[in-house]
């Protein structure tokens, strides 16, 4: 019988909430140090200005006031750099400027840190900012990025242009494209917005730097996805400090959706800090700081066609997108438009040609990057979209259209056009499972009810893909990636039998304490309650990439396997040795190794201790110890996919859209945690919601950021959203990791919001209304207007 | 500075504050009790909320001065006396309520004031009560589930995966 908990498959419930619900997380901000001083930062309150100069005499004077830094004390220090490196079309590299930790010579965007006061409390520190005096003159900002490509304010004036990079997908296949639109049957044209995002992690970005002058260490608390990926951008890049000389511990971090994965120059700042004033030094974001700094997300505009047949066989797909990065060059932001964007652009379909342009453009922005589903749902939105308003152009079904070019599940592994080998998936099996889910027979009476209120109603459907599990680090090394993706784990069997898993991995959220510790002690047949799990330190983990891109398991988790297979074959050598057999004859089941044949048995438990204590070990054949490390790196990217669909009520009156339903399918292989894995589409959920929805992040023509607090961002909130109906029973294992899995965390994120417009769409054309498109997100005001002409 | 004295969960407590420390500094700096968080500079998010003579207070609108001699109630005292969850925190472990765990604190609290007042609320109760907490990890599925559990109502018709 299968077990309920302890074991994959399982909903075991989460461990770690314990201390989260009592109040015993331990995240950045609560750890205290003996001697902390705090770090205030004075910002830029315009989007674009050159700094004539800073005095700081008077900050200096201020109570409290031990330090002032400004760009000059780093002037000598390298910069933040970008992940990955981009040619465009004509084969010229990206154009890099430099992201120093704090600005120099100019400010570029509001927020833009060119200060920073370090003080005895929080408050004298905010005080001496407010006397800093700062000579910023304003020059011309350019936030609009078409304006920034033709002629705009230059944002760095060393590159000559606004324009970072572009790229084309596949270059090869432009030609072939062009002529497939053009010798089509029809062509549909959709122009759209992927609206700008703040990402908006509950917990805001905090630092604490320590140096220890004794040894020469440092040490930094920060709030970061990947703690190990900080420590190589801080010491190979930005402040030369030998990589053994500094530890970065990721401890509770209150959410990222990529926001945190990046190196920020407070990180930086704090630790240069320390080390000259011989005390902690500690910074903690507050929500107004978190609106201006953090890296955003999304903001594409986008240009897609699609060409069919007579037949309505998809041609092509021809894709124009302006992708704005903002101010600086963060971390992964050249690779969001880009690889993980245009390679996405074939969709779950068998459409023959595919080219992808994407022009990048500095602004006087914060910067843009990953945000949940990164390039993805800017993917998936584009195609989603066009897909249905062709098929409400040639009067034809959009579930009957995307079923007609799906992938089909005997084509597997599959070449798409855009240039990813998806190695399966069963998207009709998905469709049908959504079909049945969302009631699609109660429609037509659903429909006539809310007509009889005065409402219409709408349904939207999407079928997506996704590339995650990243990533293989040969290929992500084509396409320009500057690191490796791989990941990896310790496992350490303790003499007593208790195990610690040492995880590249990092738990913001996932529940990483509690899944990881299900599929070890299912390998070894012993108790998860006597596993654990650690995160976080790099001076207690081997390596680690750490968590984004929906790669926990897919990657972390498979090198916890390897490690884990490599304790059992350790195990089985020293278990022959105690049973007097030989090695091929001892076989390990629920965690007992049993010659074969016979009742001579000993148990994991036993076989430990032996390790610890090894007297009557064969020493010349076996280590003592029973402890082993692995690295994983994948063979292909996994290929999560679904099928979600949303009924809408649309009031004509007001142009109020209300969220009747929502049913999201998704195949994510082999689900380790159902709990979990439910828990984690909600969530995307409720991001791509709040993007279809409520989300966006308006700056004025100067750069002012409007939308900087929750005052004037709209976060979602527990009444703006449904009870959601999910599922991911439909399963397709990914062929080529060890436990079969595909990752989930993006998923929800990528799928609704083309679900949703399609949806609101679909309830206009239901009242008669000519719209065929409204930019997200779709306000009563938005909604309302487009009705109205 | 002004001294203040009031009972946190149930302890008599004192400190010398600024008249600008905000009760929820001097709860997480001087009294190191780190589990009421801070997640907006407006008030918005509720990741603070605490109680104050019985009532749910965001902790970050209100200065420490103006609790002097108030009976305050923080995430740190609301497990049973033996130490395990109470009712409230089960429900949350139980439906998979949090994620990251940093607007938990303040969603624990805001569901103790919720059921005080209304014992068995509707979904669309419990929806509108929470418009004061913000969560960016569970799409509130899980919350609204796990409230609605606390209360005693049979929450097994809710999709849970």
């Amino acid at each position: 019988m299968p077990k309920d908990s302890g074991v994959i498959g399982a909903s075991d419930k989460r461990r770690e909430d314990v201390r989260f619900l009592t109040g015993r997380g331990q995240y950045t901000d609560d750890i205290q140090i003996a001697g902390q001083v705090y770090a205030c930062f004075a910002r830029s309150d315009v989007a674009h200005g050159e700094i004539v100069s800073i005095d700081t005499a008077a900050a200096k004077a201020m109570p409290g006031v031990l330090e002032v830094f400004t760009g000059d004390d780093f002037a000598e220090v390298g910069g933040n750099p970008a992940g990955w490196l981009i040619n465009s079309r004509d084969g010229e590299p990206m154009k890099e400027p430099k992201r120093p930790v704090l600005a120099h010579g100019k400010v570029r965007h509001v927020g833009d840190a060119y200060a920073a006061v370090i003080a005895e409390t929080p408050e004298q520190a905010k005080d001496a900012v407010e006397a800093l005096n700062a000579e910023i003159k304003e020059q011309p900002a350019v936030v609009d990025m078409k304006a920034a490509l033709e002629g705009g304010a230059l944002v760095h004036d060393e590159i000559e242009t606004n324009q970072c990079f572009d790229w084309g997908w596949i270059e090869d296949n432009r030609a072939a494209t062009d002529e497939a639109i053009k010798n089509a049957h029809h062509v549909t044209t959709l122009e759209l917005v992927n609206n700008r995002l703040v990402p908006n992690a509950m917990e805001p970005r905090a630092s604490t730097g320590i140096y220890d002058p004794g040894t020469d260490e440092y040490k930094l608390y920060t709030t970061s996805q990947n703690p190990h990926l900080t420590r190589l951008l801080i010491c190979a890049f930005v402040m030369g400090i030998p990589e053994n000389k500094l530890t970065v511990i990721a401890p509770d971090v209150g959410g990222g959706f990529g926001s945190k994965i990046y190196h920020y120059g407070e990180e930086a700042l704090v630790l240069a800090a320390a080390k000259k004033l011989g005390r902690p030094v500690r910074w903690t974001a507050s929500r107004s700081e978190a609106f201006l700094t953090d890296a955003h997300g999304r903001d594409h505009v986008t240009k897609i066609e699609l060409a069919v047949d007579k037949d309505g066989m998809f041609q092509a797909f021809r894709t124009e997108t302006y992708a704005n990065v903002g101010a600086y060059l963060s971390n992964f932001s050249t690779a969001t438009p880009t690889f993980l964007h245009g390679t996405l652009m074939a969709g779950n379909y068998t459409v023959p040609n595919v080219y992808v342009n994407v022009k990048a453009v500095f602004t006087n922005t914060a910067p843009v990057d990953a945000y949940r589903g990164a390039g993805r749902p800017e993917a998936t939105y584009s195609l989603e979209r066009v897909i249905d308003k062709c098929a409400r152009e040639l009067g034809v079904d959009p579930i009957a259209l995307r079923r007609k070019n799906f992938i089909k599940p005997d084509q597997y592994p599959y070449a798409g056009a855009a240039g990813l080998e998806y190695d399966t998936g069963n998207y009709d099996a998905l469709m049908d499972k959504m079909e049945e889910l969302a009631d699609f027979g109660g429609f037509e009476d659903r429909r006539k009810a809310s007509e009889a209120k005065g409402l219409l109603r709408g349904r939207g459907v999407n079928s997506y893909i996704e590339a995650c599990g990243i990533a293989p680090s040969n290929l992500v090394g084509i396409l320009g990636s500057r690191v490796g993706l791989y990941d990896a784990a310790t496992v350490r069997v303790n003499a007593t039998g208790t195990l610690s898993v040492m995880v590249g991995a990092h738990s913001h959220g996932q529940g990483h304490e509690t899944v990881f510790p299900q599929v070890v002690a299912d390998m070894l047949g012993i108790d998860a309650q006597s596993i654990d799990i650690v995160h976080g330190d790099t001076s207690k983990i081997p390596f680690g990439m750490g968590s984004y891109g929906s790669r926990s398991l897919a990657v972390c988790g498979s090198a916890v396997v390897r490690a884990t297979e490599k304790i059992i074959a350790k195990a089985r050598k020293i278990a022959a040795h105690m049973l007097e057999a030989a090695e091929g004859d001892v076989t390990f089941e629920d965690g007992n190794f049993t010659v074969a044949g016979t009742d001579k048995s000993v148990s994991f438990g036993e076989v430990a201790f032996k390790a610890y204590v090894p007297h009557n070990f064969p020493l010349e054949d076996i280590e003592p110890g029973l402890e082993e490390t692995a690295f994983y790196d994948p063979a292909n990217f996994t290929y999560p996919s679904g099928a979600y669909a949303c009924e809408v009520e649309v009031d004509p009156e007001t142009g109020q859209v209300t969220i009747d339903s929502f049913t999201a399918v998704d195949d994510f292989g082999n689900v380790m945690n159902p709990m979990v894995v439910s828990g984690q589409v909600h969530g995307g959920l409720g991001q791509g919601i709040g993007q279809a929805m409520l989300e966006n992040t308006v700056y004025d023509d100067n750069g002012q950021l409007n939308a900087a607090s929750y005052m004037d961002y709209t976060m979602p909130r527990a009444d703006d959203l449904p009870f959601y109906t999910v599922d991911h029973s439909c399963v397709t294992p990914c062929t080529h990791n060890p436990l079969g899995v595909k990752g989930c965390g993006e998923a929800g994120a990528i799928g609704s919001p083309p679900t949703i417009v399609n949806a609101v769409i679909d309830a206009l054309q239901s009242g008669g209304k000519d719209v065929t498109h409204i930019d997200m997100p779709l306000t009563p005001a938005r909604v309302w207007a487009a009705m109205n002409g | 500075m002004p001294q203040v004295k009031m009972t946190v969960n149930g302890q008599d407590v004192s400190g010398e504050v600024e008249g600008r420390t905000l009760l929820v500094d001097f709860l997480r700096g001087d009294l190191r009790l780190t589990g009421t968080h801070v997640g907006c500079d407006t008030s918005q998010c509720g990741a603070c909320v605490v109680h104050v003579n019985g009532q749910a207070v965001k902790s970050c609108t209100m200065f420490a001065v103006e609790a002097d001699g108030a009976d305050v109630g923080t995430i740190e005292g609301q497990a049973n006396g033996d130490g395990s969850l109470n009712v409230i925190q089960q429900a949350f472990q139980d439906h998979h309520g949090l994620q990251c765990g940093f607007c938990t604190p303040g969603m624990v609290m805001s569901t103790a004031a919720l059921l005080k007042d209304n014992p068995k609320p509707t979904e669309a109760e419990v929806r509108a009560y929470l418009e004061g907490n913000i969560c960016r990890c569970t799409g509130y599925h899980n919350i609204v589930k796990a409230i609605m559990a606390a209360s005693g109502q049979d929450v097994s018709a809710i999709a849970a995966e």
